[in-house]
């Protein structure tokens, strides 16, 4: 076992990857710098740098793939997406259902997101749970390093489209680009067991769904992705010492949506609270919600997610992002409720149970 | 029209001091994350707005301080907004790549390229509405290969919008060469588009001034859409923190955690030939190079102008911008610090 950070462990499963597979291929806007390892290894004609031209080259992305490539597509951040939709929405995830299965896209998009640095609106979203929204692709959002390392690998070998979202407060390098730029002792709230961590000394993938009970609960539920997954295992701590069980699962995987195993917890709490640092309304919590419903379940439901435009005030961010005081102050109202059984669904002014 | 070298040389020394507080501000910790100044750019940017009349229209890239500077937008509302606080300009919501101001017209965006939509946007509503008014779009040589832009200058053509799109270029597409990322020409391109193009040194912002004004008597005709390619040189690379730069300037200290690392992969036992290594590493060492020339020299478009001024001239400018700003940086600290 090795220990390593966030960004060391996605980038020494890319060397292993790399090593073993010369359809490997890396392209992105100022790759060469962002990866200069790989590009000092592997050499610039499969580490290349690309113009400012996310659709053109995201685009490119699918078709090098359906050509017998295995393309790690980079969009520096999830917000850039949004120029190259099309690429993703009406190609990547397409090719598979048109061509009735006979063609398929095994491209990798790797893309930085997230907030918490006071970067605003428009380059600290999540974005996820649109993205995911689309049959045909997988979305991925590794909250450690050893799931990233792992979960990379996994990107890499499936058939399907796989977008790897990675955190930026989890990945220390994109904290120096972007927030301190060679500034110190500025401090953004990095989880610490998000951004180093004991990894394998071999990467080997993990098969997606596969969602992680990190913390058994019995009193609720908590659920989510990426650094949610850090704020909620604080929230747990502070929850035991109220008398709370709470329990936490790592999705790992937006889509597929590990189904099972959240209601194999929920079945044993009967109360789901879902913190995500994506938008609340349309996106993985609701969907979190109705999964539950589809399976017989009638917890009762909380969520704590983005409500609004991300603001660049630092102070003001803190509060839209989900944090661990927001996720004890939901799990409490939760707590609050009766229980509520298959038969007589409870309300309260604060808990609204989805089966209504 | 005001084309004197006096005034010009007090809207660019404005934009350079104040950015330049901007800057101290960021490194002292008090703005947060990236912050991009136009220091370098000044010359294109005061030559083409130096023409601007009320009810023109600005559409910004992520360098929008200093046009917002010199359209003569309140220096203590910008600083409050990069110090994220409720009474900046647009209440600490948006931040410096984010700046609106409707009452100038004036929409900045963090999306590259997409300045070219939103000018031609505000050109369509100056058409119906204002139809002797212009709309200017600023962005950098590396938003020219986003599709988005190039397809907005066809539209300012085949419309006949009165779009001046003003490419500022300084030869680096984040931290990738133009050159390696960047096919043809960049005139004949928007020519090709249809776009009346002008192509200018723009360190010298008296020969901006000079082009824009045809462009922008163009455009107020209603004779289309023109393309102006100004050179500049800026010497903070990207934005604040440039990682090339901090190598070039601290060597000792920021490779100290880089090289192990790089050493390592390009001496691994799997990968590509020994000499399509020794092409990455040169081209490394070369993009180190390219930054550690990002200085302005004689390229700094302030210094330029400032020659052309007499002593007289230059102090009686000098001496009411480091005034203005110095109370601007006072005021706005101080509202804070009376707070807390």
């Amino acid at each position: 076992m090795r220990e390593m950070t966030y960004a060391q462990a996605i980038e020494d499963a890319l060397m292993q990857a790399m090593a073993s597979d010369p359809r490997i291929v890396v392209f992105g806007e100022d790759v060469h710098a962002i990866r200069m390892n790989l590009f000092a290894r592997f050499g610039e004609s499969r580490v290349r740098p690309t113009p400012i031209s996310e659709s053109a080259f995201l685009g490119a992305g699918v078709t090098a793939a359906m050509g017998g490539l295995r393309p790690i597509v980079e969009i520096m951040m999830v917000d850039f997406v949004a120029v190259a939709a099309d690429a993703l929405i009406n190609h990547a995830a397409k090719v598979e259902a048109f061509s009735g299965g006979r063609w398929k896209v095994p491209m990798v998009v790797r893309i930085a997101c997230g907030g918490g640095y006071g970067d605003g609106g428009q380059h600290e979203q999540a974005l996820w749970g649109l993205l995911a929204q689309v049959p045909g692709m997988k979305v991925v959002v590794p909250s450690n390093p050893a799931d990233a390392g792992a979960l990379m690998l996994s990107a890499i070998e499936d058939e399907a489209p796989v977008l790897f979202m990675e955190h930026k407060l989890l990945a220390d390098y994109w904290l120096d680009y972007l927030a301190d730029g060679g500034r110190t002792g500025l401090d953004y709230q990095v989880p610490e067991a998000g951004a180093r961590g004991v990894v394998p000394d071999t990467w080997g993938s993990i098969p997606i769904p596969a969602a992680q009970v990190l913390r058994a609960g019995r009193d609720l539920t908590m659920v989510g992705v990426g650094v949610a997954v850090h704020r909620c295992l604080e929230a747990a701590e502070r929850l035991a010492e109220l008398g709370i069980d709470a329990g936490v699962v790592d999705l790992r995987s937006v889509s597929p949506l590990d189904v099972d195993t959240v209601c194999a917890e929920l079945a044993k709490t009967q109360r789901l609270l879902v913190a995500d640092e994506d938008y609340k309304h349309f996106g993985l919590a609701g969907e979190l919600a109705a999964v539950a419903l589809e399976a017989g379940l009638q917890p009762a439901f909380q969520r704590v997610c983005v409500e609004r435009t991300i603001p660049y005030d630092r102070r003001r961010e803190v509060e839209v992002l989900p944090n661990a005081a927001r996720i004890v102050d939901a799990a409490t109202m939760l707590m609050s409720a009766r229980t509520p059984s298959p038969l007589s669904v409870t309300h309260t002014s604060h808990s609204r149970s989805p089966g209504h | 029209m005001q084309s004197d070298g006096a005034g010009l040389y007090a809207l660019m020394l404005r934009s350079r001091r104040f950015e330049e507080a901007v800057a101290d501000l960021w490194s002292a910790g008090r703005i947060s994350a990236e912050m991009h100044l136009s220091i370098g750019e000044e010359g294109i940017v005061a030559g083409v707005l130096q023409h601007l009349v009320d009810g023109d229209a600005m559409a910004l890239d992520h360098r929008g301080t200093a046009p917002l500077v010199m359209r003569g937008v309140d220096l203590v509302s910008l600083l409050r907004e990069f110090l994220g606080e409720p009474d900046g300009l647009c209440h600490g919501m948006g931040g410096h790549m984010h700046l609106f101001a409707p009452e100038l017209l004036a929409a900045s965006s963090g999306i590259v390229g997409a300045s070219g939509p939103a000018a031609c946007g505000f050109a369509l509503a100056h058409q119906h509405l204002r139809p002797n008014n212009v709309a200017v779009a600023f962005f950098g040589e590396g938003a020219m290969n986003q599709g988005m832009l190039m397809e907005s200058i066809n539209l300012a053509a085949v419309w006949s919008l009165p779009v001046v799109f003003v490419c500022k270029d300084n030869g680096m597409c984040i931290t990738t060469p133009a050159k390696k990322v960047t096919g043809g020409d960049l005139c004949q391109r928007a020519e090709g588009l249809g776009a009346f193009a002008i192509s200018v040194d723009g360190s010298d912002v008296q020969a901006v001034a000079s082009h824009a004004e045809k462009a922008i008597r163009r455009a107020r005709r209603g004779h289309g859409p023109s393309f102006i390619h100004a050179t500049c040189k800026r010497p903070d690379g990207h934005f604040l923190g440039d990682p090339l730069l901090r190598i070039v300037r601290n060597p000792v200290g920021e490779l100290k955690s880089k090289v192990g690392p790089l050493a390592k992969a390009a001496a691994s036992v799997q990968g590509a030939s020994v000499g399509r290594r020794a092409a990455s590493l040169g081209s490394v060492a070369a993009m180190l190079t390219r930054a550690g020339k990002m200085h302005l020299a004689g390229h700094d478009p302030v210094i330029r102008q400032a020659k052309r001024l007499t002593s007289a001239e230059r102090e009686v400018v000098e001496a009411t911008v480091r005034e203005e700003v110095a109370a601007a940086v006072r005021a706005a600290i101080d509202s804070t610090e009376a707070r807390a």
